[in-house]
């Protein structure tokens, strides 16, 4: 094992389970213990439980606007209600995507912050940088994190920690005791399923784990399962879909982008909003079983136009699914697609999202 | 029923002349849940160690390359709709084709079952 690679504090019991384990944004992290379909389909019906510790976490106190942190996102902190959350973007000067990340309104005048694992140390630099007051803190390393993602996952939860936690509705979340422990409990997600994201304090996430494992209706999910769930319902996955490079106008993700907000990037979006972008992000759904992966290349009419960023066979749709970009004027519902590599080649035609629309998120 | 291995993972059994073909154990373990079979054509004409078709699972993608040289006389078309068969049961139920075998000299290159098992030995 790379000795530069971080674990999380459920190295032992991913061990014991006999986990494939392997690289992922810095961390050594489980991508599947019985096999990612079985994962998948156990997510789909039941309810799967991942170790997400290995995602950043940050602490803003102090005056929003005054301290600076109003600025720094695509999306109006202020506005966000104490106890709910929001998505959205931190975006560099020409508008790419430096990290996409949610904001937990704990209180008036505080903000927990999550970013993804790859990125988090230089998400914490960025934002730092833009602050002009307010104590920001990166409390990653005493911040465990369990998510619990499946139609039962209410029923598990109330079992486990009362009647409380089916108050919760999806994009709110709420402080309560947990083994003792004060703990967020979040109706979020990864997965297109009902579920909740657990942030706990490190210490407790091995109890924690066990705890929810000794319901039968659970299971642990890996990391492999996590990114099939994801596609199949079409979000973006960091470092694949998008990136520094990447607008959210050109992902097709300015629903979570405030243009009537200041925020570093701003001036470079109205710019590309008014020279219409270069290229659009499309979804696209094979006609077979085969899968597009990363890299293959997306062509119409004999000609490249693009290529894939994220591609997988789908065990709900029984079929290759994909993610990627385009010239915007293929960037239609029902545009035909070949997609090449080497000497494979698959018809596919660009839909709408999500692919699968039959999951439990808002049940 | 003799087995033969590749060095890429293929098996072959020979029978009367025709070689099942497929790949083993162990390949369909490293390989993860199976969801597509690219099974080679009717009649297709293969030399020993050509492409004769190609698995792909959740995490990757890979060749299947021919053990021996022959015609495809048969191919696994159960496969098509149920892929997972590869994972179940890789060296009975999930074979891939039949070869009809053009040279049974050929077999001298491949490695026995017990040569195979000292080769996982040292991949």
């Amino acid at each position: 094992m790379d000795d530069l690679l971080k674990v999380t504090p459920l190295c032992g019991r991913h061990e014991a389970a006999k986990a494939l384990v392997a690289p992922f944004g810095g961390w050594n992290m489980p991508i599947q213990y019985d096999g990612i379909i079985a994962e998948h389909a156990w997510c789909r019906a039941k309810a799967a439980l991942f170790d997400i510790c290995h995602m950043g976490e940050f602490l803003f106190e102090g005056d929003f606007a005054a301290g600076g942190l109003e600025d720094v996102f695509t999306f109006s902190v202020a506005t966000i209600p104490v106890g709910r959350s929001r998505y959205g973007f931190l975006l560099n000067e020409n508008g790419g995507i430096v990290d996409d990340l949610i904001v937990f309104r704990l209180a008036d005048d505080k903000a927990m912050i999550v970013v993804n694992a790859a990125t988090a140390p230089n998400d914490f630099a960025v934002i730092n940088d833009r602050l002009t007051g307010g104590v920001f803190t990166d409390i990653s390393a005493g911040t465990g994190k369990l998510d619990i993602q499946g139609p039962l996952s209410r029923d598990v939860m109330v079992a486990a920690f009362g009647a409380e936690v089916a108050a919760i509705p999806y994009f709110r979340f709420t402080t309560m005791n947990l083994l003792g422990v004060e703990a967020i409990v979040s109706r979020t997600g990864y997965t297109g399923e009902l579920g909740y994201e657990i942030f706990i304090p490190s210490h407790k996430v091995v109890d924690l784990w066990d705890l929810l494992l000794q319901d039968e209706r659970v299971k642990p999910a890996g990391l492999g399962a996590r990114d099939v769930l994801r596609l199949e319902v079409g979000y973006s996955l960091y470092g694949s879909d998008i990136d520094e490079a990447t607008t959210p106008l050109e992902a097709g993700l300015e629903g979570f982008v405030d243009l009537a907000k200041n925020f570093v990037g701003k001036e470079a979006l109205l710019h590309q909003k008014e020279q219409r972008v270069g290229r659009r992000k499309v979804a696209f759904e094979v006609n077979s079983r085969r899968s597009p992966r990363h890299h293959y290349e997306l062509c119409f009419g004999g000609e490249g136009v693009g290529l894939v960023t994220s591609g997988v066979f789908s065990p709900m749709l029984g079929r290759g699914i994909g993610l990627g970009f385009v010239r915007p004027d293929l960037a239609t519902v029902g545009t035909p697609l070949t997609i090449i590599h080497e000497r494979v080649s698959m018809e596919a035609t660009v839909c709408e999202l999500p692919f699968y629309r039959g999951g439990s998120l808002r049940s | 029923m003799s087995i033969y291995f590749t060095k890429e993972h293929e098996w072959v059994k020979i029978k009367e002349g025709i070689a099942a073909v497929g790949i083993s154990e162990h390949a369909a373990h490293e390989l993860g849940d199976i969801t597509f079979v690219e099974l080679p054509a009717m009649g297709k004409v293969v030399k020993q160690f050509d492409m004769l078709g190609a698995i792909e699972s959740v995490k990757a993608a890979s060749d299947i390359y021919s053990p021996v040289s022959g015609k495809v006389v048969k191919v696994n078309e159960a496969l098509n709709d149920a892929p997972e068969i590869v994972n179940e049961s890789a060296e009975d139920a999930g074979w891939l084709a039949w070869v009809e075998i053009a040279d049974e000299a050929e077999l001298k290159s491949l490695m026995t079952r017990e040569q195979y098992d000292e080769y996982l030995k040292t991949v």
